[in-house]
């Protein structure tokens, strides 16, 4: 591998963005665009993965990425999960609580309370386990694409398991992006208005005929399918009636006719006595509908936009028409689009190369992918991402994540530094209460991408800063290269694991190691 | 300065971000505060106001008491014989309580260090705080009251006054200014002690620091081999970016990372200060003697946040004495210790103490010595500054709710007052719900 180091990562005269969405080059295809296909479609990759996807080309790369379902891989292990800790009451449960209550019967009354603060500690755990467990999947997974769109539809149909504090319902609607990852958008979105965590999360197991609840209505318009502006209030009513009785107890899904509005309805212009699947119908027949997916599959793969670039934030309206219109012509199948994206000059443009700020997620997990660091305590690596915004399972709002610049902060980028630092030496990452962890992180796998052909070259601070700098940064700078010289030297300039190890340390607290 | 017309004054907190922003794309390099502080004028300089007689230099500090603080066993209602039926074992005797007059309210005896700072008119009690269709769930209640919401979703209700006066918040989506990215806030605006950021801190673009000790609030890396020390600040101080190239992400990076570096320096110096006067024990004490230092640093902090835990009492609480008694020990005398130490650092009027908990407990006790998840309880305000003395009115021991009090004061009139009247902003465009402010200031 050979290493060409730029004088500064851009001179203010650039070259203009190019807005082509055909395919690139076989030839122009190498190294550094495998690198940023690999973080862009997945979470990173260690230079062997890097070097066999920039010897495939192009075509054969991104089809290996999305064609994820012919690799194997454990399915969702739905069964390794307890379905009933937070369950409904029986009949004589509910009886005996009503009776308890008219009695005065405080005792019984104190044993029923106590019984359900247990099932809601037991269902927190579980909660814990299932963030453990979708965190370790991501570390491990052989299908990078269908973790990532996973995490993009998680972040998009946001629920947070603080409001419905029901762990399996959220590990039932996370099973439920995964089987629609990469697949349909339009099946995702019937599915969705049938999720009992969703359902419980925007309250329509509320909504009854005659006195609709409007949450689901207005969010499935406003933040899944359309945007603002592109709706009426009128719309929103109408919608609400349509999704009355959609419900669910427990983990089912239920259809309550009783409680359903089945009179005649106008939503979007479509009219009849429509139901949720005749409104999620009026929906994927907007206008607006392809252009807003296609806007939310490009600011999460491509560029936070706007960016405040003019020419990049023009070239990046001519990307998403071009996806919207890919979008309609597969009937929401995602896989054309993406493939269209992750083949595009446009993707591998430099102004949209290793620009974008990784995600606690992308970071955490790209960090272990790519680096080969142990994966140390699950736990501590939950509660990192949590302190840096990202705490799986429970975003913020329906809105989700907002992403891009709002993940940094003073405090966050120290978390981020030091959950590097954790990941690498083991040394406390955050609260003073994390444990310390003693696994010794060994560099030697890291480096074989450059001994395999050249064993002389391990001894050699200049080749291995420059491989190691190749590998974690998009486009290292001289002075940084140079920097990191200086320290080798500093320490006697013998490359032992621990030097190599402490030279990892200083490129991760790079604020260039926060882009990808 | 006193004679200054405050309506004169050259830039008001908003014209002054402004520019600082302004600036802030000239310079690339200089860290974000710094840039600003080259329009700030010195801390606490009257006029330096966007709402005239509000001080620009004001500072508000939280104080949560997390758990569910029993408030008949705080600010004691003695009077109503109703008190001692419902609390056979834990009521507190009234020989001891610390009286109010002839209100028949008074303060728990473990309460000695609040009772002083009432007696020197530091003090104002919020009497039975609330909100409409109470929530028993720690989680529900206290996003309730970090929201001011009673969905108990949203941002915080300080993230949104920080995003309000910083950033122009609602402007676009997501708080976004129209047409380009996120104003930056004021990195320093909001500090949270503890391990993470409360939620009443988040704010659609401000967010706030937050460390439990200043020790986790730096790179963890100095720690593995010394000789790292320097190359690493030579990499957060000189960047690889091109300084044309400001609006790239990277450049945002890199102008973070020297903000990060230096509130570290700031805030770790500021810390290591010796206070100057004597702090009890304890975790909530460590923590006020953390902020009085930051305060006496001058940072540009608007709104520090302290917390104490323990207070969910639902077996052996105790009553003059025992688990509860220690807590409130704890929360007064650290109090009033921070208030003797901003006293003698000449800014205690610059400083307004809130006190809250996500819920009160039940009237009566339970079987184990205890109370269970309740509803209304006070508020505490210190500071020189607040109107002192019992505000509201004390729900009643009789006229209950399924066992629990009615709130009097929904707490978010208290928000209200405090970000009008303290904070000099416009509660309507940061709280969720149309209140009308509580008058929580002394008449000037």
């Amino acid at each position: 591998m050979t290493t060409t180091l730029q004088p500064s990562s851009t001179s203010p005269r650039r070259p203009a963005v190019t807005a082509s969405m055909k395919p690139i080059a076989p030839h122009r295809f190498g190294f550094d665009q495998a690198r940023h296909l690999l973080w862009r479609a997945g979470f990173g990759g260690a230079s062997e993965q890097i070097q066999m996807l920039a010897s495939w080309g192009p075509e054969k790369a991104v089809d290996h990425l999305l064609n994820y379902a012919d690799i194997p891989f454990e399915p969702v292990p739905l069964d390794d999960f307890d379905s009933s800790i937070i369950r409904s009451p029986t009949a004589e449960e509910r009886a005996a609580a009503r009776r308890a209550r008219r009695n005065g019967d405080e005792e019984t009354l104190a044993r029923l309370r106590a019984r359900r603060q247990e099932a809601e500690r037991n269902d927190r755990r579980q909660m814990t386990q299932i963030q453990r467990w979708w965190l370790r999947r991501m570390i491990e997974t052989p299908r990078p694409l269908e973790e990532k769109m996973t995490l993009f539809w998680h972040g998009h149909f946001a629920t947070s398991y603080r409001t419905i504090e029901h762990s399996y319902n959220m590990l039932q609607q996370n099973a439920l992006f995964r089987r629609h990852a990469a697949g349909n958008f339009g099946d995702l979105l019937f599915a969705i208005i049938r999720d009992p965590a969703m359902i419980a999360y925007l309250d329509n197991n509320d909504s009854r005929k005659g006195r609709p609840n409007e949450n689901l209505a207005r969010e499935l318009m406003e933040l899944f399918s359309l945007g603002v502006g592109n709706y009426t209030e009128s719309d929103i009513k109408e919608g609400a009636r349509a999704l009355t009785g959609y419900t669910f107890r427990d983990t089912e899904f239920v259809f309550e006719e009783s409680n359903h509005d089945d009179g005649p309805k106008t939503i979007l212009g479509r009219r009849g006595r429509l139901d949720g699947d005749g409104f999620v119908k009026a929906i994927l027949e907007h206008r607006a509908c392809a252009p807003f997916i296609a806007g939310k599959l490009y600011r999460y793969f491509v560029a936070d936009v706007p960016t405040g670039r003019a020419d990049l934030d023009a070239a990046a309206d001519a990307a998403v028409r071009e996806l919207s219109k890919a979008l309609l012509a597969s009937r929401y199948d995602l896989k054309p689009v993406l493939r269209k994206l992750f083949l595009s000059e446009h993707f591998y443009d430099p102004a949209v190369v290793g620009e974008q700020i990784k995600s606690p997620v992308e970071l955490v997990v790209g960090a272990v992918r790519s680096l080969n660091t142990p994966v140390r305590d699950l736990g501590v690596l939950i509660d990192a991402l949590a302190l840096m915004g990202q705490n799986l399972f429970f975003p913020p709002s329906v809105a989700g994540w907002a992403g891009g610049r709002s993940w940094i902060n003073t405090s966050t980028l120290f978390v981020r530094q030091n959950t590097l630092c954790y990941l690498l030496t083991g040394k406390k990452p955050v609260g003073a209460d994390a444990a310390a962890n003693a696994e010794k992180y060994d560099p030697a796998p890291l480096l074989a991408g450059l001994t395999r052909a050249d064993p002389s070259a391990a001894t050699d601070p200049a080749r291995v800063i420059d491989y190691l700098l190749r590998l974690t940064l998009p486009s290292p700078s001289q002075a940084r290269r140079d920097e990191l010289l200086a320290f080798v030297d500093s320490l006697g300039g013998r490359l032992t694991p621990d030097v190599v190890t402490a030279a990892l340390l200083l490129i991760t607290a790079m604020p260039e190691y926060q882009l990808c | 300065m006193s004679t200054h017309d405050p309506m004169s004054t050259a830039f008001t907190r908003r014209e002054f971000l402004s520019r600082g922003l302004t600036l802030a794309s000239a310079a690339a390099t200089l860290p974000l505060f710094i840039q600003r502080s080259a329009f700030a004028l010195p801390h606490a300089a009257p006029g330096m106001t966007s709402i005239p007689g509000v001080n620009e230099g004001n500072i508000l500090v939280v104080v949560q008491l997390g758990g569910g603080n029993d408030g008949l066993n705080t600010l004691i209602p003695f009077g109503d014989p109703a008190y001692y039926k419902a609390r056979p074992t834990i009521g507190v005797p009234e020989g001891r309580i610390l009286k109010f007059g002839s209100t028949g309210l008074g303060l728990h005896p473990a309460l000695r260090g609040l009772m002083e700072l009432h007696d020197r008119g530091l003090l104002g009690i919020v009497q039975g705080a609330g909100y409409p269709n109470p929530n028993r769930s720690h989680f529900k209640s206290m996003d309730i009251w970090h929201t001011a919401d009673t969905s108990a979703t949203g941002l915080g209700w300080i993230g949104r006054y920080l995003d309000a006066e910083c950033c122009g918040y609602g402007k676009g989506e997501g708080g976004r200014p129209e047409g380009g990215r996120p104003a930056a806030p004021d990195p320093q605006a909001a500090i949270a002690i503890g391990r993470d950021a409360p939620l009443a801190m988040q704010g659609a673009i401000a967010k706030p620091i937050a460390f439990e000790n200043t020790d986790l609030f730096r790179w963890t890396g100095e720690n593995v081999h010394s000789a790292l020390v320097e190359p690493y600040k030579r990499i957060t101080r000189r960047g690889v970016s091109d300084p044309a190239d400001e609006e790239t992400n990277a450049g945002f990076l890199m102008r973070t990372a020297l903000d990060a570096q230096l509130a570290s320096d700031r805030i770790r110096k500021a810390v290591a200060q010796r206070p100057l006067v004597r702090y009890p024990g304890g975790e909530l004490s460590r923590q006020l003697q953390m902020v009085a230092s930051m305060i006496r640093a001058g940072l540009s902090t608007r709104v520090y946040y302290v917390t104490l835990g323990g207070f969910d009492t639902h077996a052996g609480q105790g009553g003059e004495n025992g688990r509860h008694a220690q807590l409130l020990t704890q929360f007064g005398d650290a109090l009033r210790a921070f208030y003797d130490d901003l006293k003698q650092q000449g800014n205690d009027a610059r400083v307004l103490t809130m006190s809250f908990s996500e819920f009160g407990r039940r009237v009566g006790q339970n079987a184990s010595g205890g109370t269970d998840h309740g509803t209304a309880a006070p508020m505490f305000l210190a500071g020189p500054m607040v109107r002192p003395g019992l505000l509201g009115k004390h729900p009643s021991l009789t006229d209950l709710d399924d066992g629990d009090l009615k709130f009097t004061t929904d707490f978010r009139a208290v928000y209200a007052g405090i970000l009008q009247h303290w904070l000099g902003a416009d509660p309507k465009r940061i709280l969720p719900v149309s209140v009308r402010p509580m008058e929580i200031l002394r008449r000037a």
